[in-house]
């Protein structure tokens, strides 16, 4: 909402020398923020008078243009040119060049002197033109940054003025006033306007307000006046949509005068744009008052009115030139040729005032804010009306609102008000709170006296009356949000100020601190960064395809993900089911920024939606639902578990002096991954794995030892690689973390640390080329019983010596007992069972 | 030294002038043999079996009875000062060498490569921590819930009116079928719903999180951003209780300076409503209020979805964006520094923030 700082003053107690930021400043105290200040001398300096054209030569030029040659008078005739500077006329006429050809000899117009600066930092200055000296401009409303017109100049005659020669066309224009732009909270309907911020400005000052209201002295009662019927036969939540519609008829109107320059000046400030007397006038009266009104051209009615809501199939061309199609809950105001607009959000064309427009029937209504709310949005027509409806508007209001533009209709636009009018409709129950006596200060934490309660309450315009345990509120007609003793509490505690409440710090009962499954994420993160990964973070927004490329390999393309109906970009309109497209789009960001050797890591959810996830409805608020309802909602939730993903690409450390750098490869995904579940105490066994995103050759799947599939890792699919400009080669992994934590040991139990000598035997075993080794060495282990203390892979070998389609794998075995030495017999025995078990499983042959 | 040895002539070992000559000579040579290898040369010319020294030696078992004893003690007494200058000198020696193989290891430390990567936290799940430990150390505790979230605990629960401009202003991701009522939460406030039907009471939870608008990126707003909310439901809290919590939050984060200030606004949610500014002292252009989050006691309505009575329960809760917190804390221009995933950004901060 935007506040002409003129206005404001005419109804508050506005400092003159005040800013916009100064009255800000005070309204921020009472709940409004500071969003802008629109000020034209910010951009606009004089001098700038009003000159009269004296005569007008229109001199063709060579490139078929005709320029005026214009001597303006900028002082009045006989007196003294007072400006002195660079380019200023002692005579008082200035030489000036102008193109503009909508202007004729004895114009008044707006000359902006040399030494003037317009917006745009455009600076005027005396300069050699078309072989004369042009001191000064003419100026058009667009230069002066006060309207979209660049047709021709502005003359001021047509905005019906007529000022002396020489006055300071900036006061003329209203351009010294300035505007603060102020953040309305959606409770808070009543601050759309000029007389809700002034009682708010009063609030914060501790000032003296003038209801705009009390200046209009509106008829007590009114009949005779045109028909107007309310019929609505579905109101939304049992809430009539309209509960009040004033109609006045102002006859003789000359709908084609201009608008004032004092009204235009503070519309536009207010951030409204002038369109013709009669429209202006009704933004102008809901502006000020808060009531929307809606002018109709009352020749062009037929039969009485009717509020009602819409059948389907009918249609209505609005005021915007659309032809919209009306659906049954749209409340509609209708005459014998059926809708003549939509109730609260827009009017129908064909009922229009135009500047031919002789009578005007002015709609004064007060429509219910759901229905109103809900026409907006299926008619997506937001206007000043509706914003002003859905937040709620002053019952009370509307009649006032009508007689101030009968008034002003009559003033300015020279018509005659019928003395009939209607009001139809009934006033809503006023609802009355409990408000008890320690309430508010029980709820603040301030000891509130008596006479802050009642005086606070007293001055938003409530009825306070005492009772036994306290007051009894009856809340001010234009305060729908006041509905509960905690509502009023904050309204007390607002006015006395939120800057009185003490601090005092409650003392949480014993916590248990972090969960085991909170620190496990902490750890598993810290121990990928402390490896010398980069933690980043991306969207969860993907497109098909890449959860297609990246979900489980059984599900492939078959696969569901959970779409958004209103997604930023159609082609990422899904959730991740999957952390590696992400993680992919910001290695090949970086890599495009230079950075050739990147290992990343992210964490978070992804998002595996199951059949019929969601509810058919869901429950009211303010109540608990049942427990079978509540049921119903959380396991309507799709499940969200946490991964773990990462992406390595080019060198495993920067190259130095002395240092060779290495190229990741798939064994470092795999590392990594296994690094994720020693920091947790899970060990992640790794088989040859198959999925479409990685090379079917050098991925593993990591499962958990109950056989539970918890990932991937290893080189990405070249033609993954290919495709999503990534360098070749580059490894990737990821993990369902809440598997890993699941999995996490919750007692370990302590091994028997044996102190007798060790005993280490090696052995090499030839295998199919095709045996996976880490199945050797479980049967080896398996196979060495207890007295195998450790058995590691430490070479791999092929080619020369060995037979084709065959590898051999060398094993180094320590044994130890727990209670003896070991003899070399014993050890060798438990060698050999091992053999025996890996020539059993995999004709594994010693060499 | 070495040329008066061969066919020099024995020393009688009686003659203590001449054998102190000799023993004289090697302790000259020793002390001026330079290495260990002039110092072998030196050994064996001085106590070897042809040196003099030695050879005096042979010559005692010749000589009468009586004169075996002085020449025994004369003898022996030489060679030991003979064997100590020995021993002194290759220890000296030895020394050097060590001493000297050593500096001649010598590197240009200044020159080291760095081995390892170093890697890094994002600074916003650092700082997710960090304000997570602030209150775990009040006793609070941890809070979380999902992303994809039932439209009842992202609003309805939270006392957001169907067709209030209020639920709009959320600017909401919603599911595909809208008939199922599900969205991404908009803010963290469904955890505090789940908290209350989920805890006993009394509540103090922290509620950190991703959270969802639909807000196109730029240089102030992403569409997906994080927030941590807290939740404090227990017999009797008030507005000051509040602000307690939230200047002792301050100055856990920002130093014993901090100052916060509080401004009237509206959420459905909370009421009494609060905006919730921090004073800045190093704010650039200046010290200033900084636009922080919003907090407010807990509507009765949101106490009543969760089946709490409020005539008996009362709460505060309060909600910050974390980004905003990095942004004027460590002085993030952009938003999009923290989204685009850059390594140059993570990487500034390391394991710090």
């Amino acid at each position: 909402m935007r506040i002409p700082l003129s206005w404001l003053r005419e109804f508050a107690e506005v400092p003159a020398g005040a800013t916009a930021e100064d009255v800000m400043a005070e309204l921020v105290k009472v709940g409004f923020e500071e969003e802008d200040v629109h000020r034209p001398t910010d951009t606009l300096q004089g001098p700038i008078v009003v000159g009269q054209v004296l005569s007008l030569v229109k001199e063709p030029q060579t490139n078929g243009k005709i320029i005026n040659w214009c001597q303006v008078r900028v002082v009045p005739e006989g007196q003294e040119q007072t400006l002195t500077g660079e380019g200023i006329d002692p005579s008082g006429v200035q030489g000036i060049i102008c193109g503009a050809h909508n202007f004729v000899e004895g114009d008044k117009v707006v000359v902006t002197l040399p030494g003037a600066v317009l917006p745009g930092d455009f600076h005027i200055s005396a300069r050699k033109t078309y072989g004369h000296l042009s001191a000064g401009m003419i100026a058009s409303v667009r230069e002066l940054g006060i309207g979209e017109d660049h047709d021709g100049i502005l003359v001021l005659s047509r905005i019906g003025l007529d000022p002396e020669i020489g006055t300071d066309a900036m006061e003329l224009l209203g351009l010294y006033d300035q505007a603060a732009e102020i953040n309305v909270t959606p409770d808070r309907g009543y601050a759309f306007s000029i007389r809700g911020v002034a009682r708010e400005y009063a609030h914060a000052t501790g000032t003296t307000f003038t209801d705009p209201g009390s200046r209009v002295q509106a008829p007590a009662e009114l009949s005779g006046g045109y028909g107007v019927k309310i019929n609505d036969d579905a109101p939304i939540y049992g809430k009539p949509g309209c509960d009040r519609f004033v109609a006045r008829t102002v006859r003789g109107v000359d709908a084609a005068r201009p608008t004032p320059a004092w009204m235009s000046s503070r519309l536009r400030l207010a951030g409204i744009r002038s369109i013709s007397l009669p429209v202006d006038i009704s933004n102008y009266v809901m502006l000020e008052l808060g009531q929307p009104l809606h002018f109709y051209d009352q020749d062009k009615l037929s039969g009485e009115i009717v509020v009602r809501r819409a059948v389907t199939g009918e249609k209505l061309a609005t005021l915007d030139g659309k032809e919209r199609s009306l659906d049954p809950e749209d409340l509609l105001i209708t005459d014998a040729s059926g809708p003549i607009g939509i109730a609260g959000v827009m009017g129908g064309a064909a009922t229009e005032v135009s500047d031919a427009t002789s009578t005007v029937l002015i709609e004064a209504a007060h429509f219910e804010e759901v229905s109103i709310a809900r026409s907006r949005r299926r008619h997506k027509l937001p206007s000043e009306a509706s914003k002003r409806f859905e937040r709620g508007v002053d019952w009370h209001v509307a009649g006032i609102a009508a007689q101030r533009a009968v008034d002003l209709l009559v003033e300015l636009a020279g018509g005659t008000a019928d003395e009939a009018g209607t009001d139809a409709g009934t006033a809503p129950d006023s609802a009355t709170i409990d408000l008890p006596a320690a309430f508010a200060a029980a709820r603040i934490g301030i000891d509130f006296t008596d006479e802050q309660i009642v005086t606070s309450l007293e001055d938003l315009g409530a009825a306070v009356v005492k009772n036994d345990g306290g007051w009894s509120v009856t809340a001010p007609s234009w305060r729908h949000d006041l509905e509960t003793k905690e509502d009023l509490s904050e309204e007390i505690a607002r006015l006395v100020g939120y800057d009185k409440i003490p601090a005092t710090l409650p003392v949480a009962p014993p916590g248990r601190g972090l969960t085991r499954v909170q620190q496990q994420r902490r750890r598993l993160i810290q121990a990928l960064a402390d490896a010398g990964l980069t933690e980043v973070l991306s969207y969860p927004f993907v497109s098909k395809a890449a959860n297609d490329t990246f979900g489980v390999p059984e599900q492939g393309a078959g696969r569901t993900a959970v779409k958004l109906a209103n997604p930023i970009s159609e082609e990422q309109g899904f959730l991740r089911t999957s952390i590696l497209p992400g993680l992919i789009e910001v290695a090949k960001r970086n890599h495009s920024r230079g950075f050739r050797d990147l290992a990343l890591f992210e964490s978070g959810l992804v998002f595996l939606p199951a059949e019929g996830m969601g509810t058919d409805s869901i429950p009211p608020l303010g109540a608990k639902p049942s427990e079978e309802v509540l049921d119903g909602l959380y396991d309507g939730v799709p499940a969200q578990p946490f991964h773990l993903a990462a992406v390595l690409t080019g060198h495993d450390s920067p190259a130095a002096a002395g240092h060779s750098p290495r190229i990741w490869d798939w064994a470092d995904a795999l590392d990594i991954a296994r690094l994720a579940g020693d920091v947790l105490g899970v060990e992640i066994v790794a088989g040859q794995g198959s999925h479409q995103a990685f090379h079917p050759g050098r991925a593993a799947q990591l499962s958990l030892r109950t056989g539970e599939v918890v990932g991937y890792a290893g080189e990405l699919h070249p033609k993954l690689l290919a495709a999503s400009d990534m360098p070749a080669r580059s490894v990737a992994l990821e993990i369902n973390a809440d598997a890993l934590f699941d999995a996490a040991p919750d007692v370990i139990v302590a091994r028997h640390i044996s102190t007798f000598p060790v005993a280490t035997q090696d052995v090499a075993l030839v295998v199919p080329a095709e045996v996976p080794a880490d199945e050797v060495l479980a049967a080896l282990r398996e196979g060495a019983g207890e007295l195998l203390e450790d058995v590691a892979l430490f070479d791999v070998y092929a080619g020369k010596g060995i037979e084709e389609g065959k590898k051999s794998l060398a094993f180094g075995l320590r044994f130890r007992a727990d209670d003896r030495t070991l003899t070399a017999d014993e050890a060798s025995a438990a060698r050999e069972s091992a053999v025996a078990l890996a020539a059993e499983r995999f004709g594994a042959v010693q060499r | 030294m070495t040329e008066t040895l061969p066919g020099a002539a024995i020393p009688n070992p009686t003659d203590e002038a001449a054998i102190t000559a000799a023993v004289d000579q090697a302790v000259a040579a020793i002390a001026g043999a330079a290495t260990l290898d002039e110092l072998k040369a030196v050994r064996l010319a001085h106590t070897g079996e042809k040196s003099p020294l030695s050879l005096a030696n042979r010559v005692i078992g010749k000589l009468p009875k009586d004169q075996k004893a002085i020449a025994g003690k004369l003898m022996g007494a030489s060679r030991g000062r003979v064997n100590k200058a020995l021993a002194d000198r290759t220890a000296e020696l030895e020394a050097e060498n060590d001493a000297r193989i050593l500096l001649e290891e010598t590197v240009d430390v200044t020159a080291a490569p760095r081995r390892r990567r170093t890697g890094a936290r994002h600074p916003l799940s650092t700082l997710q921590d960090r304000v997570a430990d602030i209150f775990v150390g009040m006793g609070w505790e941890i809070a979380e819930g999902p992303e994809v979230e039932s439209e009842w605990f992202n609003f309805d629960a939270l006392n957001f009116k169907p067709d209030h401009p209020a639920r709009e202003m959320q600017d909401t991701f919603f599911v595909e079928p809208p008939e199922a009522h599900l969205l991404m939460r908009t803010h963290t406030s469904p955890v505090q719903v789940r908290s209350m039907l989920e805890r006993e009471l009394p509540i103090y939870v922290l509620c950190p999180g991703k959270v969802f608008r639909t807000d196109e990126l730029d240089a102030t707003h992403t569409p997906v951003f994080h927030q941590f909310e807290g939740l404090a439901i227990d017999r009797k809290l008030s507005m000051a209780d509040l602000r307690g919590t939230l200047e002792h939050f301050a100055r856990q984060m920002f130093g014993d300076e901090a100052q916060i200030r509080l401004r009237p606004n509206y959420f459905p949610f909370t009421e009494p409503s609060a905006e919730l500014d921090i004073w800045h002292p190093g704010a650039k252009g200046g010290p200033r209020w900084i636009e922080w989050g919003g907090c407010g006691m807990v509507n009765p309505n949101v106490l009543r979805a969760a089946g709490i009575d409020p005539d008996v329960y009362s709460g505060f809760a309060f909600g910050m964006g974390i980004e905003r917190t990095l942004m004027f804390r460590n002085e993030v221009g952009d938003m999009r520094d923290m989204i685009e995933g850059d390594v140059r950004f993570s990487e500034h901060f390391g394991m710090e923030i």
